[in-house]
């Protein structure tokens, strides 16, 4: 039925298509019929020039004015601040270069609209201005460069660090797992060979020839504690993923065959986030969206959704299947009182294998 | 040489008018024959890849609701009308690789570079008018295989138009990592030799086949950018072609090029000391310069008309060949920008983000070149225009966010989300499919003999001018939420509950953008059959194409192939009645050539 009524509207659009084509020919019969652009052209095309950058600009001023609480809210980590600094100057570059530069092309197109026995102007070169062009770019950019650069050699030097935490996120399709250090700070050695010992009880496939293991914690949920530098070692056992954690303004790929590393210092525990004006006010949204699809589903007959609590998340970020958009893990940020209450209660590796 | 080669054409092309229908319809070595087959076949396959976004835009905007729609297309892929997620994944890789490769590259550089570089450098035919037609009839069946992919029990390649190893290799991965991945690596490989065949021969007819007095210096700005695409990918494209023989080698004969360590479905492996990096790195020195293969000669086609349309000169043409040769160049070493967090040394990434940010100067010293062409001009706002504009808009809006995603700092928290999918859209999607639009709206005259309707032209252009951004202007802040590519649906996360009435706008904008592309449709096939014939030179343009007469000859120019006295852009030069001087009009007594 959908599929005949689908066909009846294209059916219907072509035939109107045809029609207004039609209408348009049969009105222009005085002219003469050409298929080329004439002032009339010129003159509505111009204004709709015009009109279109006022579009442009809107759609920019909309989007911002309803969809700028979609944002992720200030960073959570050290480097984030860093990060979202020149995020913002990059923005204000591109917003200012987008507003002139569109202005120039739609109101000239405007502005220039042909005209008969009009004639324009010769003008094929100029060196002075093609050197300002070239060269306030040149500044721009070289700007961004070096800002980006310092940023980047910042944030993506793991310094040996005695205090630091070491977990290795290790994935899998279509799940996560952390494995903290444990005492001695030392991940012990670990390659999928080794996944199938112990009854499968070795969840990541830590090597039990190598001592540094026996203390290492393998958790389904990451916690880490405020102020205090996280090293991460990420592992696949199977294709490509991507540790994703957006709040942190944190990515590294998962690489089978090989450790990536990532290191960032979380700034605010999970519960501090719940309480700043931005994540209520999101909480807020996304719980009235959820009680209004909760109806509909209870007038299914089916049941209602959870209501929306916040909570920091770890994603999958690179295909890996058809599950990779449930990929995921929640990550509790907390004060190191909190974490080491939560990581006493944890089970070593040497626990898990007796 | 070149006179030469014309001499004997000329002597012998009186003995091929006998064509049966085979020959001047189907194995023609004709490039104007060709370049209409490259277009035809380059259509049809938009039609399969944009009804595929259609598709999973339905899905992104109502998420497992059920839908008649899908189980009458996707049938048994699409249990009660649910797409499945494997079927989303496919679609979403079927849809980037026949965008970027069968319409972009082949649809619009395949088109434009065939019909263009002998008519507008004076030249009989292609340097090899049989390689010409191999390269189609390859491009043509690897669109076949591609087509037929489709239909394979398990599906199609799902592992995104990148194909990433190890999901690409395993076919314990994902279904689509079977038969059909099979397919997809056999139909690139022809392609690539198709574009390799086609790309020769190009570089070729532009160095040896000019007319005289064509110097490379009086060279259209079209046949610039097509020559330099030609040359990106003779370059590039044989590292995807190594690319794809090493994935068949893991995939089929147990190497271990791209893996290492895996174990899946209850099973270790035996692959040992590969890495998926590697691949990255192969695929991305072809995948980067794609971007401009793709994109280069809708900038040529749209230096061209703008010009033509402003009845004034392109501004700065030598700056536009510097700047074409740059991004050419720039482009080959920028592929890591693309692996800032692949695992590879941070040091890569400062040296990627230095080159990858450089390519802004050219695209700027481009962009207000255009900006300045229009300047003062007596613009005829034909829809070929209109297009050229439009690409001129959408590369600015979306290049500049390029300037965030080139920073190995800020792509950290952005790649791979929906701001990397409103970026590229934008600046080669869009930008490229404009380029495509402007050039059909142009050439069309050349290609069928007939004007395409300019009405529909102009209502095609205004709606799928305010959808291309309704589209994807919304889709930036969704990448901004945090929200990552490929997702089947966001409904797993409920942090991301209020991105599903801004992706609900996007679909309805995607779906009146489809339907504007049916009017074009009905136009191209209408004015084919029906259109208005054609002047001799409908545009008063100055390119060699217009004086060659309208009814397609073999070997283009009846008697003697005309002489070319000056540049291409002698548009309203003062000292002359009309606004156009053709190249192959001889400079008047007096009269200074343009020092360019």
């Amino acid at each position: 039925m959908t599929i005949l009524l689908t066909l009846v509207v294209l059916v219907l659009i072509a035939i109107s298509i045809w029609q207004i084509t039609k209408i348009f020919e049969l009105s222009q019969a005085k002219k003469e019929n050409t298929q080329i652009a004439d002032d009339y052209d010129n003159r509505w095309n111009g204004q709709l020039m015009f009109a279109f950058l006022i579009f442009i600009y809107a759609i920019t001023l909309f989007s911002f004015w309803k969809w700028g609480d979609v944002l992720l809210p200030d960073a959570s980590s050290e480097h984030g601040i860093e990060y979202d600094n020149l995020m913002w100057i990059s923005f204000a570059i591109i917003f200012f270069t987008q507003t002139i530069t569109q202005a120039l092309l739609h109101y000239f197109a405007y502005k220039y609209r042909g005209e008969k026995g009009k004639k324009a102007l010769f003008y094929a070169d100029n060196d002075r201005l093609e050197a300002i062009w070239t060269i306030i770019p040149v500044i721009a950019l070289a700007g961004l460069i070096l800002y980006g650069l310092y940023t980047w050699t910042d944030i993506m030097t793991v310094e040996e660090n005695e205090d630091a935490l070491v977990v290795e996120l290790y994935a899998q399709q279509f799940n996560w797992k952390a494995r903290y250090a444990g005492e001695d700070g030392v991940l012990g050695d670990a390659n999928v060979r080794f996944l199938q010992d112990f009854d499968g009880k070795n969840l990541v496939g830590i090597d039990a020839t190598d001592p540094n293991g026996f203390d290492d914690v393998v958790v389904q949920e990451l916690h880490l504690p405020a102020g205090r530098e996280v090293i991460f070692k990420m592992r696949s056992q199977d294709v490509l993923h991507s540790a994703y954690m957006p709040h942190f303004r944190a990515q590294m790929n998962c690489v089978p065959g090989m450790i990536t590393e990532f290191a960032f210092v979380p700034t605010v525990t999970t519960e501090e986030m719940r309480q700043t004006d931005d994540i209520k006010a999101k909480v807020k949204k996304i719980n009235a969206i959820r009680r209004e699809n909760s109806q509909a589903l209870l007038a299914k007959g089916e049941e209602a959704l959870e209501p929306y609590v916040f909570d920091y998340l770890l994603l999958c970020n690179k295909i890996c299947g058809a599950s990779h958009y449930n990929m995921q893990m929640k990550i509790v940020v907390e004060t190191p009182e909190e974490f080491q209450k939560w990581m006493d209660d944890q089970q070593t590796f040497a626990e898990v294998i007796q | 040489m070149s006179t030469a080669a014309a001499q004997v054409h000329e002597e012998d092309h009186g003995h091929h008018h006998k064509e049966t229908f085979i020959t001047k319809y189907i194995f023609s070595q004709d490039h104007k024959m060709i370049s209409k087959q490259y277009l035809i076949t380059g259509l049809f396959m938009g039609i399969i890849g944009i009804a595929m976004s259609l598709l999973f835009r339905l899905q992104l905007a109502w998420p497992e609701q059920p839908m008649g729609i899908m189980s009458a297309l996707l049938g048994k892929w699409a249990p009660d009308g649910v797409m499945d997620p494997n079927v989303y994944l496919a679609l979403v890789t079927i849809h980037g690789t026949i965008m970027v490769f069968f319409v972009l590259t082949a649809g619009l550089s395949g088109t434009f570079s065939n019909l263009l570089i002998p008519l507008q450098i004076g030249a009989r035919d292609m340097a090899s008018g049989l390689l010409n037609m191999i390269s189609y009839w390859l491009f043509f069946l690897s669109s076949v295989i591609m087509v037929l992919s489709l239909f394979v029990e398990a599906g199609p390649a799902a592992a995104g138009w990148t194909i990433y190893p190890p999901l690409s290799a395993l076919p314990q991965a994902q279904p689509g990592s079977g038969l059909g991945m099979t397919l997809w690596l056999v139909s690139m490989a022809i392609f690539i030799a198709s574009s390799l065949l086609g790309s020769l021969n190009y570089i070729v007819t532009v160095l040896n086949l000019r007319t005289k007095g064509m110097t490379m210096s009086r060279l259209p700005l079209t046949i610039w950018a097509f020559f330099i695409t030609a040359v990106i990918g003779v370059v590039s494209f044989p590292v995807l072609l190594s690319a794809a023989l090493l994935l068949i080698m893991d995939r089929s004969f147990g190497t271990s090029f791209f893996l290492s360590d895996i174990f899946i479905q209850g099973e270790v492996l035996h692959y040992q000391g590969g890495s998926p990096v590697l691949y990255e790195h192969l695929f991305w020195f072809l995948g980067h310069p794609e971007v401009y293969i793709v994109l280069l000669p809708a900038l040529g086609i749209t230096s061209e008309i703008i010009a033509t349309h402003s009845r004034k000169p392109i501004f700065g043409y030598r700056a536009m060949v510097a700047s074409i040769l740059a991004i050419a160049f720039l482009s080959t070493i920028v592929w890591g920008h693309h692996m800032f967090i692949s695992g590879m040394n941070p040091f890569l990434g400062s040296v990627f983000t230095f080159t990858t940010l450089l390519i802004a100067i050219p695209s700027a010293v481009k962009a207000f070149n255009y900006i300045t062409t229009l300047w003062k001009g007596n613009l005829q706002l034909n829809p070929a225009m209109l297009f050229s504009i439009g690409l001129v808009s959408t590369f600015i809006s979306g290049g500049l966010t390029g300037i965030i995603l080139g920073d190995s700092t800020l792509d950290i928290n952005v790649h791979d989300t929906y701001f990397v999918v409103a970026h590229f859209h934008l600046v080669m999607g869009i930008s490229a499919l404009y380029g495509l639009f402007a050039g059909v709206y142009h050439w069309f005259p050349k290609m069928f003999k007939r004007m395409m309707n300019k009405n529909l032209g102009y209502l095609h252009f205004w709606v799928t001018a305010i959808c291309a951004y309704g589209v994807f202007f919304p889709m930036h802040f969704i990448g901004m939420a945090g929200l990552p590519r490929r997702y089947y649906t966001n409904t797993a996360f409920p942090y991301f509950d209020d991105l599903a009435n801004i992706n609900v706008v996007i679909t309805i904008f995607a779906l009146i953008a489809g339907a504007a592309q049916l009017v074009f449709l009905y136009n191209f096939i209408h004015s084919i059959f029906y259109g208005k014939p054609t002047e001799q030179n409908p545009w008063r343009s100055n390119t060699l194409e217009w004086t060659a007469p309208i009814k397609h000859i073999h070997g283009n120019w009846e008697g003697k192939i005309p002489e070319v006295h000056r540049w291409a852009y002698d548009y309203s030069k003062p000292g002359h009645d009309e606004d156009f001087v053709p190249q192959h009009i001889p400079l008047k007594e007096g009269e200074e050539e343009l020092q360019h």
